[in-house]
Parts: C-alpha cells; sequence; structure tokens
C-alpha cells in the first residue's frame, strides 16, 4: 500500500516538473539565439559607427563636423524639424482631439488620412511634391515669376521655389512624420474619453481652461513621447527629402543625405562621423523614452510615499 | 431651485431616447429617476444639466429645461449652477483631491475667483464634509471607490449648486458601501437642502432614498410619486413589475374571475397560505419549495388548476407553524392585488375574502367584487 502511494507521488511530482518548464537546453538555446540575434544586428551596428568615426583619431572626428557643407546640412536638418515637428506637434492634438472626443461623418476616413504617410513610401512621398511643385508639375509654372492672370502681381513678381530647395525639405518632413503624434495620442484619448473634460465644463472651466488643465495633463507623455518619435523621424528621413533635395551642397542637404555623399565619395571616416549624430539622437531618443515611462511610475510613489508618511506621523 | 423639464424629446440617430417627456422637480427634494438601462433616464439627467441638448433647441416650441421657472435651455452647462456627479465620477487623475475640488473655483475669471486663503478654507470645509479631511493630498488612483465617490460630489458641492444631479451615484460600488453611502447621502440631503435628481436602475435604492420617484420605461416617464405611492398605487403593470418581485397571474376561468380584467399581480408578501382548505375565496396550490435560509421564509407553489407559479413570502415564525412540505397541497388567499385590463388599470383589495374592484365609474355588481 505504502509502496503504490510514494510511486504515484513520485509520477505525480516528476510530471509537474515536467510541466512546469521546457528542458534547460531549450530555455538557454532561446536566450542564447535572442542575445546573438540582439548583439549582431543592433548592438554590433551601433559599436561599428562610433569606432568607424574615431577611426583616425579624435581630432579626424571632429574635423567633420568642421566642414562648411556639413555645418550647412546640419542647420538644415535642425531648421527642417524645427518646422515639421511644432506644426504636426499642432495637426496631431487637434486631430486626436477630433477624433477621440467628437462624433462626425467621415471620420473612420480621416483616420485612414492620417496614416497615409506610413502607408505610402517615402521615396514617392517625395515624388507628390515633385509632381505638384517641379517645374513640370501641377503648380510648378504658377510658382515661378511670371504673367499669370489669376494671381496678384505681387505673386507673379515673386521667384518661389519648392522643389530642389528648403520649403520641398520642410513639406516632405512634414508629410513623412506627420502622424507621429495623432497615432501616440488617438487610442490614449479614446480610453479616456470625455467625462474628464465635461466635469470640467460643469464646473465653469472654459474651453481653453479644460484644454490646458485637464486634457493637457492627461495626455502630456503621450503627447511628449510621440513629439520625440516625430523629431527622431524628422531629422532622421532620408527617402523623401532626397528626392526633393537636389542634394546641392551646402544648401540642400540635410545630415542622412550628408552621410550618402560622404559615404560615395569614399570618405568612410568623415561619413561614420556625420551618421554618429544621428545615432547618438537614436540613443538621446531611447533615454528620453525611458526617463518619460520612469518618471510616470516615479509620480506614483512619490505620491503614495507621501501619503504613508501623512499616516504614519 | 425647482427643475422644470417641458415637452424634452431625443434621438441619437433613429434611436429614440426621450419621446417628449415632461417633469416637474420641487425645490429641495430629492427625487430619483428610475428605470431600466435605455429608458433615458440618464439622457433626461444630462439634459437637465445642459450636457445634451433636446431635439430642436433653437425652435422654442420644443422642449425646455425651467429652473425655478427661469427658460435655462440655451444657458451653456458651466452657467447653470448645477453640480454634477458622473456615474464613474470623471475625477482628474492627474489632480490631488484637494485640487480636484478646487477646481471649480480656481476657473473662475479674476473677479469672481475667491482668494487663495478663501478656496483652501472652502476646500478643507468641503473635506470634512464628505469625511476626507485626511486624504486632501491623495491621487483619485489612490482612493476606494466610496471616497472617490465623495470626492466627486465635494467638487460638485463647492461652487454651491442650486441643483445636484447624480448619474447612478452608487453603481460602480459594492453592496456594503453602496448601503452606507445611501444612508449618508440621505443625511447630507437634509443637511443642506440642494435640490437632488439622481438616476438609478435599483428600485430598492430609489424607494429608500428619495422622496421622489420618477419611473421611466423605452423613453417615456410611467410614474411620478412618493416611494409609498409608487409602490402600493403602481400606474401601470411595467412599473409594478419593476419595483420589487410579483406574481403575474391571467385571470378568467375558476375562482380568480375578475370582470374586464386580463392580468392579475400579487406581491408575495401579500400571498398567505393556510393549510386545509379555506371556504370559497381560496385557491389551492402544491408546494414546490420552501426557502428558509433568509429573513422571510420564501414558499414556491404551483396552482393546482392551471399549473401557474406563486411565490409566496412568509413571516418564518409562520412558516414554522404550517410545517410545509414539497408537495403538500395548501389554500392559498391574495390580500391584496391589482388587476389591468388592457390600456388601463383598476385596483382591488381583498376584503373578508372578496376581491373589492373599484374603478372611477365602475361599481361591483351586489356591492362587492368576484370572489376568489
Amino acid at each position: 500500500m505504502a509502496g503504490t502511494v510514494s510511486t504515484l507521488a513520485y509520477v505525480a511530482k516528476h510530471r509537474q516538473r515536467r510541466s512546469l518548464g521546457d528542458p534547460a537546453w531549450v530555455r538557454f538555446g532561446l536566450i542564447g539565439v535572442a542575445l546573438l540575434f540582439a548583439g549582431l544586428f543592433l548592438i554590433v551596428p551601433l559599436a561599428a559607427v562610433f569606432t568607424e568615426g574615431f577611426r583616425n583619431g579624435v581630432g579626424a572626428y571632429f574635423h567633420a563636423f568642421a566642414d562648411p557643407d556639413a555645418l550647412a546640412a546640419i542647420r538644415l536638418t535642425f531648421l527642417a524639424a524645427g518646422i515639421a515637428v511644432p506644426l504636426n506637434l499642432v495637426f496631431g492634438v487637434a486631430a486626436a482631439w477630433a477624433i477621440a472626443k467628437f462624433d462626425f461623418r467621415g471620420k473612420a476616413l480621416l483616420i485612414s488620412l492620417i496614416e497615409l504617410p506610413f502607408a505610402v513610401s517615402p521615396v514617392i512621398s517625395g515624388l507628390i511634391y515633385v509632381l505638384l511643385f517641379g517645374l513640370q508639375g501641377w503648380l510648378g509654372p504658377y510658382l515661378g515669376a511670371g504673367d499669370h492672370p489669376w494671381f496678384g502681381e505681387w505673386f507673379n513678381r515673386q521667384d518661389i521655389q519648392i522643389i530642389f530647395a528648403v520649403p520641398g525639405i520642410v513639406l516632405a518632413t512634414i508629410f513623412v512624420t506627420f502622424p507621429f503624434v495623432a497615432r501616440e495620442l488617438i487610442p490614449l484619448m479614446q480610453a479616456q474619453g470625455r467625462d474628464e473634460e465635461l466635469a470640467a465644463i460643469t464646473l465653469g472651466a472654459n474651453g481653453w481652461q479644460t484644454f490646458s488643465r485637464v486634457t493637457v495633463p492627461n495626455i502630456k507623455w503621450g503627447l511628449f513621447y510621440g513629439v520625440v518619435l516625430c523629431n527622431a523621424r524628422a531629422m532622421g528621413e532620408f527617402g523623401a527629402v532626397s528626392v526633393v533635395s537636389g542634394h546641392i551642397r551646402g544648401e540642400t542637404n540635410t545630415i542622412p543625405l550628408h552621410v550618402e555623399i560622404l559615404y560615395n565619395e569614399y570618405n568612410i571616416q568623415a561619413a561614420f562621423a556625420v551618421a554618429s549624430l544621428l545615432t547618438l539622437l537614436a540613443l538621446v531618443t531611447l533615454v528620453l523614452k525611458n526617463l518619460v515611462e520612469w518618471r510616470h511610475r516615479r509620480i506614483i510613489e512619490v505620491a503614495a510615499a507621501a501619503d504613508i508618511r501623512q499616516f504614519t506621523s | 431651485m425647482s427643475i422644470e423639464a417641458r415637452n424634452i424629446s431625443k434621438h441619437f440617430g433613429t434611436y429614440t431616447a426621450l419621446a417628449g417627456v415632461s417633469l416637474k422637480v420641487e425645490s429641495g427634494r430629492l427625487t430619483a429617476l428610475l428605470g431600466p438601462s435605455g429608458s433615458g433616464k440618464t439622457t433626461l439627467l444630462r439634459i437637465i444639466a445642459g450636457l445634451e441638448f433636446p431635439d430642436a433647441a433653437a425652435d422654442p416650441a420644443a422642449g425646455r429645461v425651467l429652473f425655478h421657472g427661469e427658460d435655462v435651455s440655451q444657458v451653456p452647462a458651466g452657467r447653470r449652477g448645477v453640480g454634477f456627479v458622473f456615474q464613474h465620477y470623471a475625477l482628474f487623475k492627474h489632480m490631488s483631491v484637494f485640487d480636484n475640488i478646487a477646481f471649480g473655483l480656481t476657473v473662475r475669471p479674476g473677479r469672481t475667483r475667491p482668494a487663495r486663503a478663501d478656496i483652501t478654507r472652502r476646500v478643507n470645509e468641503l473635506l470634512q464634509l464628505v469625511q476626507l479631511d485626511r486624504y486632501g493630498r491623495r491621487l483619485p488612483d489612490q482612493l476606494s471607490g466610496g471616497q472617490r465617490q465623495r470626492v466627486a460630489l465635494a467638487r460638485a458641492l463647492a461652487m454651491q449648486p442650486k441643483v445636484l444631479l447624480l448619474d447612478e451615484p452608487f453603481g460602480a460600488l459594492d453592496a456594503q458601501v453602496r448601503k452606507e453611502l445611501r444612508r449618508w447621502l440621505r443625511q447630507l440631503h437634509e443637511q443642506l437642502h440642494v435640490t437632488t435628481v439622481f438616476v438609478t436602475h435599483d428600485q430598492e435604492e430609489a424607494l429608500e432614498l428619495a422622496d421622489e420617484v420618477v419611473v421611466m420605461n423605452q423613453a417615456r416617464i410611467e410614474q411620478v410619486g412618493d416611494p409609498q405611492t409608487v409602490y402600493d398605487r403602481p400606474a401601470s403593470p411595467f412599473v409594478i413589475e419593476f419595483l420589487g418581485n410579483v406574481n403575474r397571474l391571467a385571470t378568467g376561468e375558476g375562482r380568480l374571475h375578475a370582470p374586464g380584467q386580463d392580468v392579475l399581480y400579487v406581491r408575495p408578501h401579500d400571498v398567505d397560505i393556510q393549510r386545509g382548505h379555506v371556504d370559497g375565496h381560496a385557491i389551492r396550490a402544491r408546494v414546490l419549495h420552501v426557502f428558509s435560509a433568509s429573513n422571510y421564509g420564501r414558499v414556491s407553489l404551483a396552482r393546482a388548476d392551471t399549473g401557474e407559479h406563486i411565490e409566496a413570502e412568509v413571516p418564518r415564525y409562520h412558516l414554522h407553524e404550517l410545517d410545509l412540505k414539497q408537495g403538500d397541497e395548501v389554500s392559498v388567499v391574495f390580500r391584496h392585488v391589482r388587476l389591468f385590463p388592457r390600456g388601463e388599470f383598476t385596483e382591488a383589495d381583498v376584503r373578508n375574502g372578496q376581491l373589492a374592484v373599484t374603478r372611477p365609474g365602475y361599481t361591483p355588481a351586489h356591492g362587492a367584487g368576484e370572489n376568489i
């Protein structure tokens, strides 16, 4: 009798262990593959960018940035991002607000439209602007100086160039980074619903007070995250900007385009040095993202700690 | 401040939420809007608050909302002087309890905004009123459901509203907290005497808490009256079925014959069970189940003639005396019944075993109703 019981116990125990986890070689194998993959595809390239950049020493590294063309590219990148990000911040908040808090006809269409820049290849995004504003484009012929009966004298005197110029780069950047803020905010605002805003209104708050004191604090971390991602893309965009840029050195080159030119000229070290700037941007983005998440947790913890103090004192 | 809603209709697309509803709430009363989900009660509350607008609000002939006789239909929610407590409280998650309550005071335009010290004093008073004086620095996430409910109430009261509107105030709370809060809200109302309207689908809550109950069903008001009236003299089959358990029996053949009536309602506590035969006016029934593990004994019966199901509530001592067993045959006498024909209703009491049907313009033959 006792023998039967102990056998049963043994079988049960054995089964339990088997069902609890996979064999050690499977677990370590999977972890190993994951680590190897991450190392090969993420860490090695990251390290390569910096080692190549510093290959000829610190002096050569910084020399790559002293080049006037490199400085112009950096300036233009910051300009394009500096215009595109604030505009998309405003557009994104407005679009997310409209979609999340109101019901209207064509809402589904608007959501699809916002996602469009993600669905379209960046090269095509650039081409759209060439087709629109290029010399042979739909609107191009009206932009240059000339005698167009539809427009006023002042407009006709202006020689507006969009393609192969800074405005084209800014427009292409706005287009490809349009969805970031809105996409981050729409699910967040939809989940939050309208009740808090309605509560603020019944308490006598006006539209601006409701927006600034109730809506914004509720979305600020999502908004910040959206802006950080939007900025990273705005500075790193290659395809769309490449099509509209015309690659005029010192004038219409952004950092990614400048890297390409350096690389094509076999100036590998300088190419990697400038590329490391974008890599740094990516790292800062990651740090900011983690900081945001950490801070959010921290606020709750601090509040809880203050609470405990209040009750123990 | 009295509230009047006049001829309010509201459609959402093809769905009718309110179909020409009119309601008057007297000043200082505690009124319940009671009905099943989809009856339009929350929509009516939100229209009173100014969070929704009745159909064709611009048309002067359309629905109106009046506060103290004054038309507020065009007044925005923030200026109606209404305190609104949302079903899920809608507390500002990123603000402390203190800041939540102070919000209504701090958003006032410069001239009318109280001084900082006055706001602090007022908020502290309110925290005391809702018994949360030590919780001012907490965030809403760190409070229990009942505490959040009280913060929402304090926030609404901070602007000294003339009207307090509560949407399902106890809906999200568990049973024990619900009972306590109900009692507390009643006390608070006695203390403040603010005209209060609350929405609920819980008939027990409405009957226990309110001075006046407005029973709603399918976008219309079925009955308005104090709890006693709506419970004892329900105006329609819907009201009697919605307010507590009731037996619904077909009249017609046999002993339950009432001229011109189709349906008979009797509350379980008006069903009297007696052992053996009772002369003339009782019906026979068989015992299906006896439940004695509650403050009232409940007996399930089946009518001997039609097989219809009857629930009875019997005091425990009486249940003991009866000593019922499954399958026993007993006599059943109804103490008080309601009879409804198609469309209208009459009232009937059983006096001395006689079913006395009374209805305007209806005289029971031979001075008495039909026997049961």
